[in-house]
């Protein structure tokens, strides 16, 4: 379908930006990279009275290198962020998880910050974020203020941003050496949304592992991170007995939808050979970096 | 209504318009500048049928508005063809058989163009890879491989 009729923004600077969300609130739209939010238009599920599109805000857009932590501006699009260098080496579970968003063409429009905004469970971005516990930067009239991504996710494409609030930044903390990491998920086809994914991050430091970080996409209505697993995994040397039985307490407490590509019972078991997958190729890529 | 006066170059021509903010920039494309072989298929970005090539990166025209568009250079389908003749990507395909009814072939023709310019040296997975955001429902896509898979190897030997 055509899009609805809306009032269109195109502010140049955050400051302007945050104006306009303080003037308009619910009723306006934030477009970034307008591959969410577009087809949410075309099918008529957002009817917005005013778009606020931030793509010609500069200021939003590009990957730096901080003490301890890549600061991602929101608008950057996904192929840039692919092509970083500063994200290959320090961030190395989002490099592995990106060139999995979508298809090549999304990814030329499609930006970090829209995607962990949107906040798609079964999303990437959004079980590397809660996995990494990056930090969502937001703007609104009462100043800037750090969320966790723990507290980032709050339901169903919902976040704890305010109406009048704008995610300018995610910080992704860097890898310690010894990280190894993982981006596992089941599709249809190349580019399409997991039927599940799991995003893994282990760090070994003498052949024992020191932390563990697993979480899900497409088992729930957030992102999920497998506790229960990764309390059994560290301090414990990796071994195909422990991946088993991490990957039962992974998915011990899971109980994900049911929809025409898979039943609830069929992801469960998706997730548990995920777990698997995932740890021995984390572990794998934990010894070449090492 | 929101009516927004843009310039943008089109296939190496400088062109306006003033598209109302809602206009996507396959509408615009299509109605405001008769460029029709851009096909709209399921207008939501799922389809791939409206992929053009905006600032060299391949892009869906449905899910970008028409005044996101203002300063940039896109090339449609009707940009690729030299001299009156097909070029190297459409002729490889014309002799690969790698359509049926062509509805998706525009589509199909700017993505692998599109990434034909940054990996002339793909092989077959990759190009499976790089398509798999384009839906052709006639051919079952081995022709349309093929087609791609031949441009390649033209260019290669150029």
């Amino acid at each position: 379908m055509k899009l609805p009729q809306f009032d269109y923004a195109a502010p140049t600077t955050v400051s302007e930006a945050l104006e306009l969300l303080a003037e308009h609130e619910d009723e306006a739209s934030v477009l970034a990279g307008g591959q969410s939010l577009i087809p949410l238009l075309a099918l008529r599920l957002a009817y917005p009275a005013v778009v606020i599109d931030i793509n010609g805000v500069d200021e939003l857009s590009g990957v730096s290198a901080a003490n301890g932590s890549v600061r991602i501006g929101a608008t950057t699009r996904e192929y840039l962020a692919e092509a970083s260098q500063t994200i290959a080496d320090a961030v190395p579970l989002l490099a592995a998880a990106l060139p999995l968003i979508g298809h090549e063409a999304i990814r030329s429009r499609g930006t970090i910050g829209g995607s962990l905004a949107h906040a798609d469970p079964a999303a990437e971005l959004p079980a590397v974020a809660r996995a990494l516990d990056a930090d969502m930067v937001v703007r609104g009239r009462s100043g800037e203020r750090v969320v966790p991504a723990a507290e980032w996710f709050e339901g169903y494409l919902t976040t704890s941003r305010g109406p009048d609030e704008l995610l300018t930044e995610v910080r992704f903390p860097r890898a310690a050496p010894g990280t190894g990491v993982s981006f596992q998920e089941v599709a249809r086809r190349h580019g399409d949304f997991a039927i599940v994914g799991l995003a893994t991050s282990l760090a070994l430091s003498d052949g024992t592992i020191s932390d563990a970080r697993l979480a899900f996409a497409g088992v729930s209505d957030v992102p999920v991170r497998a506790a229960g697993a990764e309390d059994l995994l560290v301090g414990e040397g990796p071994s195909d007995e422990l991946f088993d039985e991490a990957a039962r307490r992974a998915t011990a407490d899971i109980d994900p939808p049911a929809d025409l590509h898979g039943s609830s019972e069929y992801r469960k078991k998706v997730a548990a050979a995920l777990v698997r997958r995932g740890l021995r190729e984390a572990v794998g890529s934990a010894q070449e970096r090492q | 209504m929101t009516e927004v006066d843009i310039t943008l170059t089109v296939n190496g021509a400088t062109r306006t318009g003033s598209p109302e903010a809602r206009k996507t920039l396959a509408d615009f494309l299509r109605d405001d500048l008769s460029l029709t072989g851009t096909h709209l298929g399921c207008e939501h970005g799922v389809c791939g049928a409206c992929t053009v090539i905006v600032d060299g990166r391949a892009v869906r025209s449905c899910l970008m508005l028409a005044v996101q568009a203002a300063g940039t250079e896109i090339t449609t389908i009707e940009g690729l063809a030299t001299d009156g003749g097909l070029g190297t990507l459409q002729q490889a395909m014309w002799d690969s058989h790698s359509f049926q009814c062509g509805f998706c072939t525009p589509g199909f023709v700017m993505q692998a163009t599109a990434f034909l310019d940054d990996h002339p040296d793909a092989d077959e997975q990759e190009i499976r890879e790089a398509l798999s955001g384009n839906i052709c429902r006639c051919t079952g896509y081995q022709s349309i491989i093929d087609g791609v898979l031949l441009a390649a190897e033209r260019i290669r030997e150029r």
